[in-house]
């Protein structure tokens, strides 16, 4: 037992030791804040924890935070936490949780009683277009093709992605509602996670996927999916994939990650942690980090990202509905 | 020979002294939370992430692949000596290893975990390095549709951990299967079974329930037989090393299960649970001495560690050679690789072929590290059960909590375990077998939503299982483990009686 008992203390103490060690020291010149807590819902290693991780890096280096403070607690899209920070953390004026438009659907399908409209939006980070792909020895070699085949019967084309009512779901079913066809007729498979996503792709199992670029752009570089159109507003940078509204496709939709503050602060307030947020989206750092991630930057903030949100959920629980998920 | 001139670059750079150390601490690291009941090398990693700020991309990928190894190592004490699985993948060994250890052969059934995870670890890194892109280009080829029939295989071996009882067995494969269905369903985003609470959304935890079931189980079990001095007494006896028999039965299931085990972790639905059920069925089926099953069969141990093993190796194929995650742990590392801005993709071997063959090197280093690591620490791990077992079970309840509430910061979680732990007690009591109620949880949702995905993709269309070549002929094998036995028993009693009536 004795032994158990020390190797889990190792353990412990290493972890905490990597964390601890390995951050750069701040210097104090234009601190803003003593310390930021910070509240992932979600697991460590997702996309949310690595977007507070980043500001947290990128904050730290430039001095303007003296330390951060890190809870993750996840599950179900955010919902489990979500809660838990609107209670626990409600006045708290330098407290800030991290989510984006996963939250936004999971808060509409699970019907859950506090949604992401009882947090307050600070500014929206980054976002991603998703990508329409199909496998390399797919009949459609462009666009114009697939969408046919979607006009004339949306069952026939089986698209793998995410889970059924995420982000993936939610652009297939905007694509079919665009194309003059029921969101609902769609062969939607959803896959556990981007791996078997991709599996099923790449082995030609499904007619086509959809997903956020980043999972499938080393694939596409490799030339063992082909990109069709994507759903941003613009291109991808150094990409030549259309986007579907120049492919006369009227969609726009996109991943967008932000953070947003407790609920129950005053407005003094919550205009400094939106200062701090553009402060820290200045530094040369967050430049550094968005270009080593590949994050598309979208920096909104205070009442424009507030009323972005807002167009956000009515679209998406249109969109939910349609699909008869909401 | 191009392979074994990149392979020794890889070793240069892995065994440099910083990187060597990265690999120790990866495995002491490892070992210790494949011990720990709940804690897994996935979080393990995940908390080891900031370390990416700081540290050479080589050295990191080193440490993460001595955690992710070392925890299928660490994993099988526990499972053996004490009845408490450290990890989802060493329930099995759980089996045949405590049945050894009660009977005080711990030492044989610690080494042969031990060795066994050794060879087929270095079998199937070997593999890794020289068969990866073949064998995740086959890998690919199979769909939901091939991955259902597989899991109509693995319910027929599930017959092989039923207990005496088929009735009691396959009740308790049922209540895992109901289990198995808590949370959100994939295809739909429809809760069920979830009562209303939120923290269920995502289904419930299979490590939960196995330390439920396995440790919180035990310990309440003996707590409530402890005072009429029923306590089943561990004495240690014999050799603490293998003997010459226990070498002879070991080094085939050792093979079998590399051989199971390697190609499990190239595809997508795998896991490193599926391989063990595998080679404990086959074991069982193939051994000399099937009654010996249930009362402590060195097979038993043997083939199903070294498949967990092999498995893991298999899991960083898909990952090294396309970018895709199969396992949770994997999909941490990908992540790893992507705060250096390394896109793992195709072509992670020509853009980071020096990264990528390290870790390779160190995945060969690693095993070679825990083997020395693992086997002096037999003697000590044997000694644990010296301790009284009050003491030792009350310990055991103190880290299964632990565990427990550091997969997910969930109180919930902590509930659904102590629960599971008292209907676990109840089983025990009534003589119903634990390991069907895990295998259901992990096999039914990996049924259920391949057997949709399939149809989905085939519009509806039953037939597809059949039309698909691979998926016909994985149901033809079900087919034959079910049928051939008693019709073979039938031919031969059919023969006996042709025989002695004149």
């Amino acid at each position: 037992m004795n032994m158990r008992r020390r190797t889990f203390l190792v353990a412990t103490v290493a972890a905490a030791a990597s964390t601890q060690a390995f951050s750069p020291r701040p210097t104090r010149a234009q601190q803003r804040f003593e310390s930021i807590f910070m509240f992932i819902p979600a697991g460590p290693g997702g996309g949310w924890d690595s977007t507070g991780r980043a500001i947290e890096q990128a904050a730290r280096a430039a001095g303007l935070v003296g330390s951060f403070q890190f809870e993750n607690v996840g599950g179900a899209g955010g919902m489990v936490g979500l809660p838990r920070f609107v209670n626990q953390r409600r006045g708290q004026a330098n407290a800030l949780i991290v989510g984006g438009s996963v939250m936004v659907g999971a808060g509409i399908t699970n019907k859950s009683p506090i949604t992401i409209r009882d947090v307050v939006p600070i500014a929206r980070l980054t976002e991603e277009a998703g990508v329409v792909v199909v496998p390399p020895n797919s009949p459609h070699r462009d666009w114009a093709s697939l969408a046919a085949a979607f006009r004339a019967n949306p069952g026939s084309v089986p698209v793998g992605g995410g889970s059924a009512g995420g982000t993936d779901h939610i652009a297939l079913g905007l694509i079919l509602k665009a194309l003059g066809r029921n969101p609902r007729e769609a062969s939607y498979v959803a896959f556990a996670g981007g791996g078997p996503a991709q599996a099923a792709i790449l082995g030609g199992q499904v007619g086509a996927g959809i997903s956020g670029y980043s999972e499938f752009a080393e694939q596409i570089k490799a030339g063992r999916m082909r990109a069709l159109a994507t759903t941003g507003a613009e291109r991808i940078p150094g990409t030549d994939i259309p986007t579907l509204k120049e492919l006369g496709v009227n969609v726009t939709a996109a991943n967008w990650r932000g953070v947003f503050a407790a609920p129950g602060i005053t407005p003094a307030q919550r205009q400094a942690l939106i200062d701090l947020i553009t402060a820290v989206h200045a530094t040369p750092q967050w430049k550094e980090i968005l270009a080593q991630r590949a994050w598309t930057d979208a920096f909104l903030a205070g009442d424009a990202f507030a009323a972005y949100l807002r167009e956000d959920i009515a679209k998406t629980e249109t969109v939910l509905k349609d699909l008869g998920l909401a | 020979m191009e392979t074994l001139a990149l392979l020794a670059g890889g070793f240069a750079t892995a065994l440099s002294a910083q990187n060597l150390l990265f690999a120790f601490a990866g495995c002491f690291l490892g070992t210790a939370v494949g011990v720990l009941p709940g804690i897994g090398p996935a979080l393990t990693v995940a908390l080891l992430l900031p370390i990416t700020f700081k540290v050479p991309a080589a050295s990191a990928f080193i440490l993460f692949a001595g955690v992710y190894y070392g925890a299928m190592y660490g994993g099988s004490t526990t499972s053996i000596l004490l009845n408490t699985p450290g990890e989802s993948a060493t329930i099995i060994t759980a089996l045949e290893g405590f049945q050894m250890a009660k009977r005080g052969r711990a030492g044989p059934a610690l080494a042969t975990a031990a060795i066994g995870s050794f060879v087929a670890g270095t079998i199937a890194t070997a593999a890794l390095t020289f068969f990866a892109p073949v064998v995740v280009e086959l890998a690919l080829k199979l769909g939901p549709a091939e991955y259902f029939s597989l899991m109509v295989i693995a319910f027929v071996a599930v017959s092989a951990v039923l207990g005496s009882s088929a009735v009691r067995g396959l009740t308790m494969l049922f209540l895992g299967l109901v289990f198995g269905i808590v949370g959100v369903d994939l295809q739909t985003g429809q809760p069920r079974f979830t009562f209303g609470l939120i923290e269920l959304l995502d289904g419930i935890e299979v490590t939960i329930v196995a330390v439920g079931l396995f440790a919180v189980a035990e310990t309440l079990h003996l707590a409530a037989r402890h005072r009429y001095g029923e306590d089943e007494l561990l004495p240690l006896s014999g050799s603490l090393w293998l003997t010459r028999e226990d070498f002879v039965r070991s080094w085939k299931p050792w093979l079998r299960g590399a051989l199971i085990g390697f190609p499990f972790g190239a595809i997508p639905a795998g896991g490193a649970e599926l391989p063990t059920f595998f080679s404990y069925y086959i074991e069982r089926k193939l051994a000399r001495r099937p009654e010996e099953f249930g009362r402590g069969a060195i097979e038993g141990v043997a083939g199903p560690e070294a498949a967990n093993n092999a498995s893991a190796a298999g899991v960083l194929m898909p990952m090294l050679t396309l970018g895709l995650p199969t396992s949770v742990t994997a999909a941490i590392m990908l992540s790893a690789f992507q705060s250096y801005g390394i896109q793992p993709g195709p072509l992670l071997f020509q853009t980071q072929g020096e990264l990528v063959w390290s870790m390779i090197a160190s995945l060969y280093i690693g095993n070679a590290m825990l083997l020395v690591l693992n086997l002096p620490l037999i003697g000590l791990w044997v000694r644990v059960l010296r301790i009284p077992r009050p003491q030792l079970y009350g310990g055991i309840l103190v880290f299964a909590t632990i565990g427990a509430y550091g997969v997910a910061n969930s109180v919930i979680d902590l509930a659904v375990m102590y629960a599971v732990g008292l209907v676990g007690m109840l089983m025990k009591r009534y003589d119903f077998p634990v390991a069907p109620v895990v295998i259901g949880m992990i096999l039914g949702p990996l049924a259920e939503q391949s057997f949709r995905q399939a149809m989905t993709i085939s519009q509806g269309d039953v037939t597809t299982f059949l039309t698909r070549p691979i998926s016909a002929a994985f149901l033809a094998i079900a087919a034959a483990l079910v049928l051939a036995p008693p019709v073979l028993r039938a031919y031969a009693a059919s023969r006996a009686r042709a025989r002695s009536s004149p």
